[in-house]
């Protein structure tokens, strides 16, 4: 179609022309715009809905329990919220995400062998969620954990990505930080 | 075409409800011929009037391209029967599909037959797909519709992807993280299509939502629009590619015969038969459930859907941004430009090319078949780049590093293959395609039967 138009324009030049051509681009401009309107609007119609969550549950903070019931050495699972809290050897915290960083299946502990193993293509990551085996490429994801007036509290609403195991991603009880400083 | 004029008093009580349809003063003598002319004019709008006899042979076509059509209708047909009873929402899809098997009369059965066609639909499309390439009926004129058949594959696999989650027991929910977990290793865009897709950051609700939106929806609509495309272009084309020995002139059509009943006549045995199948199939093996989703327990081995397990078996080998993004894009890439190549021959309704293809087609299968095993041992049991590098990002290490030395490996056989029996662009192409399809069926094949606990390599007995 447009082709004989632009003869037609070549034919009879002058005032027409002009005036036509501007009106098909204002045409074309509008339908554009148009357009990404649309698109705008099916994106955030498409965007995540926020839910609601009870307290205790995925995405509020959680009250793991007092400092001295958790055991050194040891990995609790919080169900409902959906993270381990690892303790280790040295009494420091860990909420690491339950979720395999290879492609989200969820990683049991298996307390016999000490490692958080994979079903789903056994990637194994050691109590502090660093990688033993791959195909996993990143440590498990952690939250952040709190401890206010002797109980741990975990913060679900934001998961922390991180390649690796650091030891700033530990948290420890006021007492030992006390000891080392005085 | 003899007509007589309408005369409504001596019409019958159906003549005079057809005639307030379709009204006018002239009608055709109804005979066998009126009937026929009828039938080639208006339910024919894709079909010629005529077709080339030699197109008609069952070995060009194996009815492949038919059979994807009776499946599509089966699967439209119980798809809006299981519409009725399905409910999408996470508390409800597990107990309807149970409340579908054990209290609705055939809700098993219907069920079954949906599951199957979608299950078998992908396996006559890909037989399909393999078909039109090795009669190398892509060059032109029908390089686009190779281009559209892509896209309808495309499209098959989404709705079986998406189709795969509605019962939600842990088979569908683990399958379906898996497969978008997948895309978290997409640079810059994943992590939001991800999320856009799974209405969320993890699957649940929102995703049950929008995959029964796109499964039952947006992808049938656009199966509605692609395949009268893919049909229009068939005819387009001069009908299909017609069928010949290497030494015999492309120009020959031969002779033409009348497409009703010739060409009907032999689709409509074809649908016949798989429907009959499909509905023997569907009484003798139910489609698979399992408990309902737990998402704090992924079952183990938790497994892509079949035709997935290709992908998911290379992740085994290389990191997820080689076998998830780079390589399948080249694949992809690979495939889309393949009829735009610069042929030096034409080879269009040969079977496997030439004699040469046939032969350096077979020897690509069998290098294939020995070197793609091998490879999955010695990645599994000797090699570990990760560990003999350490230090080095895994994406080097895990990922570019084993791509390289697949892709020098491939570049070889390519050099060597061509001049070893001074090939043609063509049978070289060929080949290496070749090579691909068979490294790619072994990896599902390991995949699904040689994969045990733990994703450990075992034998399946």
């Amino acid at each position: 179609m447009p082709k004989p138009q632009k003869q037609h324009c070549n034919d009879h030049p002058g005032e027409g022309s002009s005036r036509r051509s501007f009106l098909n681009k204002l045409w074309i401009g509008l339908g554009i715009v148009a357009v990404i309107e649309f698109i705008g609007i099916v994106t955030a119609f498409l965007r995540p809905r926020k839910t609601k969550a009870k307290a205790g549950d995925f995405g509020t903070i959680i009250e793991a329990g007092p400092v001295e019931k958790i055991p050194l050495d040891s990995v609790t699972a919080f169900v409902r919220g959906r993270f381990y809290l690892a303790r280790l050897e040295d009494g420091g915290f860990l909420a690491l995400s339950r979720k395999c960083t290879h492609l989200g299946c969820t990683v049991p502990w298996v307390s016999g062998e000490k490692k958080f193993i994979c079903p789903c293509h056994s990637s194994a990551f050691d109590i502090r969620g660093e990688v033993i085996s791959p195909p996993a490429p990143r440590a498990l994801d952690i939250y952040h954990v709190f401890i206010e007036n002797n109980i741990v509290k975990v913060e679900t609403g934001r998961r922390i990505k991180r390649t690796e195991f650091r030891a700033e991603h530990v948290t420890y009880p006021k007492k030992r930080i006390d000891r080392i400083t005085g | 075409m003899p007509q007589h004029e309408v005369i409504p008093e001596k019409l019958t009580l159906f003549q005079r409800i057809g005639h307030s349809i379709f009204p006018g003063k002239l009608r055709p003598v109804i005979d066998r011929q009126g009937y026929r002319r009828f039938f080639n004019t208006l339910i024919l709008h894709f079909r010629p009037r005529r077709v080339p006899e030699r197109t008609l042979r069952f070995t060009l076509t194996w009815g492949l391209g038919g059979m994807s059509v009776v499946l599509v209708s089966m699967l439209f047909g119980t798809g809006v029967l299981l519409k009725f009873v399905y409910e999408p929402l996470p508390g409800k899809a597990y107990e309807s599909i149970l409340y579908l098997q054990r209290h609705v009369l055939f809700g098993q059965l219907i069920r079954n037959i949906h599951h199957w066609s979608g299950n078998g639909l992908i396996i006559v499309a890909f037989l399909h797909f393999l078909r039109v390439f090795f009669t190398n009926a892509f060059h032109s004129p029908r390089q686009f519709n190779w281009i559209i058949g892509l896209g309808l594959f495309f499209v098959v696999l989404c709705s079986n992807l998406t189709g795969y989650l509605m019962p939600r027991d842990q088979l569908a929910f683990w399958a379906v993280t898996i497969c978008t977990g997948m895309l978290e290793y997409v640079p810059a865009a994943g992590p939001w299509l991800q999320n856009l897709l799974r209405g969320g950051p993890e699957v649940g609700p929102a995703t049950l939502s929008n995959f029964y939106a796109v499964h039952t929806a947006l992808l049938p609509a656009l199966l509605i629009i692609l395949m009268p495309f893919h049909f229009w272009r068939v005819r387009k084309a001069g009908g299909l590619v017609i069928p010949r020995t290497p030494e015999e002139d492309a120009e020959i059509r031969g002779e033409s015969v009348e497409t009703m009943p010739n060409l009907i006549l032999r689709e409509v045995v074809v649908a016949l038969v798989l429907f009959a199948f499909i509905l023997v199939f569907s009484m003798l093996f139910n489609a698979p459930l399992e408990s309902q989703a737990n998402p704090g327990l992924s079952p183990n081995p938790t497994k892509a859907p079949w035709y997935f397990v290709g992908i998911q078996e290379m992740l085994m080998h290389f990191h997820p941004l080689f076998a998830f993004l780079i390589i399948p894009v080249l694949i992809i890439v690979a495939l889309l430009s393949l009829p735009y190549i610069d042929y030096q021959a034409h080879t269009a309704g040969v079977w496997f090319t030439s004699f040469k293809g046939r032969r350096t087609a077979l020897i690509a299968a069998l290098a294939a078949t020995i070197a793609t095993p091998l490879g999955i041992l010695a990645d599994e049991y000797i090699i570990d780049f990760a560990a003999w590098m350490h230090g080095v990002p895994a994406s080097i290490s895990n990922g570019l590093i084993p791509f390289a030395l697949v892709l020098a490996a491939i570049a070889g056989f390519y050099i060597m293959i061509k001049r070893r029996y001074s090939l043609t662009n063509n049978e070289a192409i060929q080949a290496i395609f070749v090579l691909f399809l068979t490294a790619f069926l072994i990896l599902t094949v390991t995949g699904i039967w040689f994969r045990g606990a733990g994703m450990r390599l075992m034998w399946p007995l």
